[in-house]
């Protein structure tokens, strides 16, 4: 073996050796913290890596496992996840998990009216800065409280000190009692402290005394209800809130699995349903016209670019592709300027010609109009890009023959150019309409999706296409965060998208064949 | 299928053009000069400025109000490791679907395409609630962090990039590298040393159309960046025109020219490799 074999494994033992160290102690952490799936899922995985990285049989794996680890927790897992969202009520008001909400329930404490109340004295040891305090009930013997543990004082022992000889316990060996303005002084700090005492927990309720407080609510696990123990009302677990009978809720809620609801709920309650056909109508519209308007603009430039009789052809391209080299999420926000109503350009221009002002960004129609214009500055040179190239592949001979014929330009141009560009073209054409039902970016910085549609329940705005619907349900909502809806409307996007990708991989395939023929 | 045109029909034609160069140029042209203008406001701007200054541009810089410089070192960071270690899984990958012949490796290439279908922003619920999960307990990763945001970008890194460079390690000839080996280099070593070097081109295509997709990427870095120290120039920028639009216009006028000029060089020098990708599937607009 020459050394850089030994040397070569050597590295690898190492950094295996690094990647277990680390990956035991985020075991660790992971299982402390009662993340069990996480802890199984990594032990997993790094039991693969090892295996990978030690045997000789895996050894292509080698060069894949980095990519498909990141491909399989950033995407891979997500997907699942959201799918699994899609059928939850996921959202503001039922982020927690049952067992939480329970805990969070059980922790909750009320005073009773005629609850028991101590007096107290409050110690700190000299030089410390913890409190320990000795509580006076009505009858028994005196309690020192110290770290969330009260203890009953036995008289006898030396540490407690009598130091006015009545009888009661009121000092502690080594502490020193603190005065009434030192007490006032730490009061938040004091009123924060709790000490369980059986059932109940001790409390301060004023600067006299503390009080006994007690559980607010019971979890019953064979009934499956929360009782609530001030009012002994039973609450029971309907659509993720603890309910009682009369219908009134407790929050948080928690998060339940809904079944088909949220998909239901898009196409059959009237008010989200409502917008969202709105929503789905204009995002195809959308995408339609994005692609026939930087499409019609982009082939009409190409074809006069494809001129060899054209002067300056290289550098009129250089021009053209200019606002395909800006990122788009810059040259929207600046057209978003543009179409300010008051001061935008287009206004300013508009106004001084024709004397009138359009309400761009406003009204759903203009709003609707300056996307698609927009759209077609951001996406002509992309076309005219693909086009050149297009049309470079057409053979000339064809042309020479229809034109013996007898054909016009205007003839020539849409019985055979356009038909063969066409051939080569679709797929990116129907690429680009995937891309386009799917541009965030341009409708977002320039609309937000507005204006809104009235009386919609779901934030859906006239201009909204699927996927910022989707962004503003989970992130944007009035009514808070809508996770589970959001999922399952970027499900029904994947399986639009996902049938347009499967329409182009076809299309392709058969126009392949047919350009064989050609 | 052209033919040599009449006087009128050239003159028709070089308009028809300079119209379309009209309508693709006037907004960039009326950005640059609204950045010059000092009266920070879109109301009578005209296409020179009456006292142009570079004003705005200072500001930029030197205004704590918003951190701007930040911005554009969070977004070159974020870009610039994400493409980096793209770049670097990406090469491994198609690698090993260029040169090894194994179980599952068609059916590997074609899975890859069909993730692709799902777009990961589809995702972004759930990539939400992973990092937010991550990040308690270890805070490194979590939400508002660049760490976080690259890794996730990360996810997307194998997929049509492993295609387009799988192509090109095709195209180089195996012969070198198994010379290599019976020199005594290991196979690691004949990938880095021969392959890598000879593949160069294709690692800059890919490094390139990441680096400008995560520069240009607004709506993950929206949803998982947080605190407006941490944003990148894509979420920023957009504080300029919320709210005080009017009143800010001469200074986000800035902020776009000097947002996009790394872009822009970026698109001007590698113009032809970049096209040469672009018609083999890439989209945009």
């Amino acid at each position: 073996m020459s050394w850089r074999k030994i040397f070569a494994q050597g590295a690898t033992v190492l950094a295996l050796g690094l990647l277990d160290a680390l990956g035991i102690w985020a075991f660790s952490s992971l299982l402390l913290r009662g993340e069990y799936w996480m802890a199984a899922g990594l032990s997993v995985a790094l039991g693969l890596i090892n295996w990978i990285y030690l045997s000789k049989r895996t050894y292509p794996l080698k060069y894949l496992i980095p990519g498909l680890l990141f491909l399989t927790l950033f995407v891979l897992y997500p997907v699942g996840y959201n799918i699994y969202i899609a059928f939850t009520n996921y959202g503001t008001g039922h982020i927690l998990s049952k067992e939480q909400a329970i805990a969070q329930f059980e922790s909750k404490f009320y005073l009773p009216p005629d609850t028991e109340t101590f007096r107290y004295s409050v110690f700190q040891r000299e030089g410390g800065t913890e409190f320990v305090f000795l509580f006076y009930p009505e009858d028994g013997p005196v309690l020192f409280a110290r770290k969330g543990e009260v203890t009953p004082v036995d008289p006898g022992d030396q540490d407690f000190l009598d130091e006015d000889s009545d009888g009661v316990i009121d000092g502690v060996q080594g502490y020193r009692r603190l005065a009434l303005p030192e007490l006032v002084r730490n009061l938040s700090t004091l009123q924060a402290m709790a000490f369980p005492l059986g059932e109940k927990i001790l409390r301060m309720t004023s600067l006299q005394e503390f009080s006994a407080y007690e559980h607010r609510y019971r979890y019953d696990p064979e009934a499956d209800a929360l009782v609530d123990l001030l009012s002994g009302t039973v609450y029971r677990p309907v659509e993720g809130f603890f309910t009682s009978p009369e219908g009134e809720i407790l929050l948080p809620g928690f998060t339940i699995v809904v079944g088909w609801r949220n998909f239901f709920a898009l196409v059959t309650n009237p008010q989200i349903s409502g917008p969202f056909f709105r929503v789905f109508a204009w995002t195809f519209a959308y995408a339609f016209f994005s692609v026939l308007l930087t499409f019609a603009l982009g082939l009409f430039l190409a074809y006069h670019l494809n001129n060899p009789y054209l002067r300056l052809r290289r550098a009129y391209r250089m021009l053209l592709i200019v606002p395909y080299a800006i990122p788009a999420f810059i040259s929207v926000l600046m057209w978003r300027g543009f179409f300010n109503t008051e001061v935008g350009v287009f206004n300013q221009i508009l106004y001084s010609l024709f004397g009138v002002k359009i309400p761009w960004l406003q009204d759903p129609f203009w709003a609707k109009v300056a996307l698609l214009l927009n759209n077609l500055w951001l996406g002509f040179p992309y076309m005219m890009i693909i086009s050149l190239g297009a049309l470079q592949s057409i053979p000339e001979e064809l042309h020479e023959a229809a034109q013996i014929d007898g054909a016009s330009a205007w003839q020539r141009f849409w019985r055979i150019t356009f038909p063969l560009l066409l051939v080569s073209l679709a797929p990116l054409l129907i690429g680009s309409f995937a891309f386009n039902f799917n541009n965030f970016t341009n409708i977002y910085l320039l609309t937000e999706g507005r204006p809104p549609i009235p009386g919609a329940l779901t934030p859906a705005g006239s201009t909204d296409i699927l996927i910022s619907y989707t962004y503003r349900l989970a992130f944007e909502g009035q009514r808070g965060n809508q996770y589970g809806l959001a999922s399952a409307v970027s499900i029904l996007i994947f399986l639009i998208i996902g049938t347009i990708s499967w329409i182009n991989f076809r299309f392709t395939r058969a126009l392949e064949e047919v350009s064989e023929n050609v | 299928m052209y033919r040599r045109p009449t006087l009128v029909g050239a003159i028709v034609r070089h308009l028809i053009l300079w119209i379309a160069i009209v309508f693709a140029l006037f907004p960039v042209v009326w950005i640059l000069s609204a950045s010059f203008n000092p009266t920070n406001t879109l109301v009578g701007q005209r296409l020179i400025p009456r006292n142009p200054s570079v004003g705005h541009y200072q500001e930029l810089f030197t205004n704590p109000q918003h951190p701007f410089p930040i911005w554009i070192a969070n977004s070159v960071k974020v870009s610039g490791l994400t493409a980096l270690f793209t770049t670097t899984l990406t090469a491994l990958g198609a690698y090993a679907f260029s040169r090894f012949r194994f179980r599952g490796r068609r059916t590997g290439l074609m899975a890859l395409l069909l993730v692709q279908m799902f777009p990961q922003m589809l995702a972004m619920v759930a990539l939400y609630i992973l990092l937010l999960r991550l990040g308690g307990f270890i805070p490194a990763i979590g939400l508002n962090t660049h760490t976080g945001l690259i890794l996730v970008y990360l996810g997307g890194a194998l997929g049509f990039n492993t295609w387009l460079m799988k192509g090109y390690f095709d195209t180089i000839p195996r012969s070198l590298e198994e010379s290599a080996m019976i020199d005594g280099a290991t196979r690691f070593q004949a990938f880095t040393r021969i392959i890598l070097p000879l593949a160069r081109p294709i690692l800059a295509v890919v490094f390139i159309l990441q680096f400008i997709a995560t520069y240009s990427d607004y709506l993950l870095a929206s949803v998982l960046l947080t605190g407006v120290q941490r944003y990148t120039l894509a979420v920023g920028l957009r504080l300029f025109i919320t709210g005080q639009y009017t009143t800010r216009w001469g200074m986000f006028a800035a902020a776009s020219i000097v947002g996009a000029l790394p872009i822009v060089l970026i698109f001007y020098l590698l113009q032809n490799q970049l096209i040469s990708g672009l018609t083999r599937g890439a989209v945009k607009g």
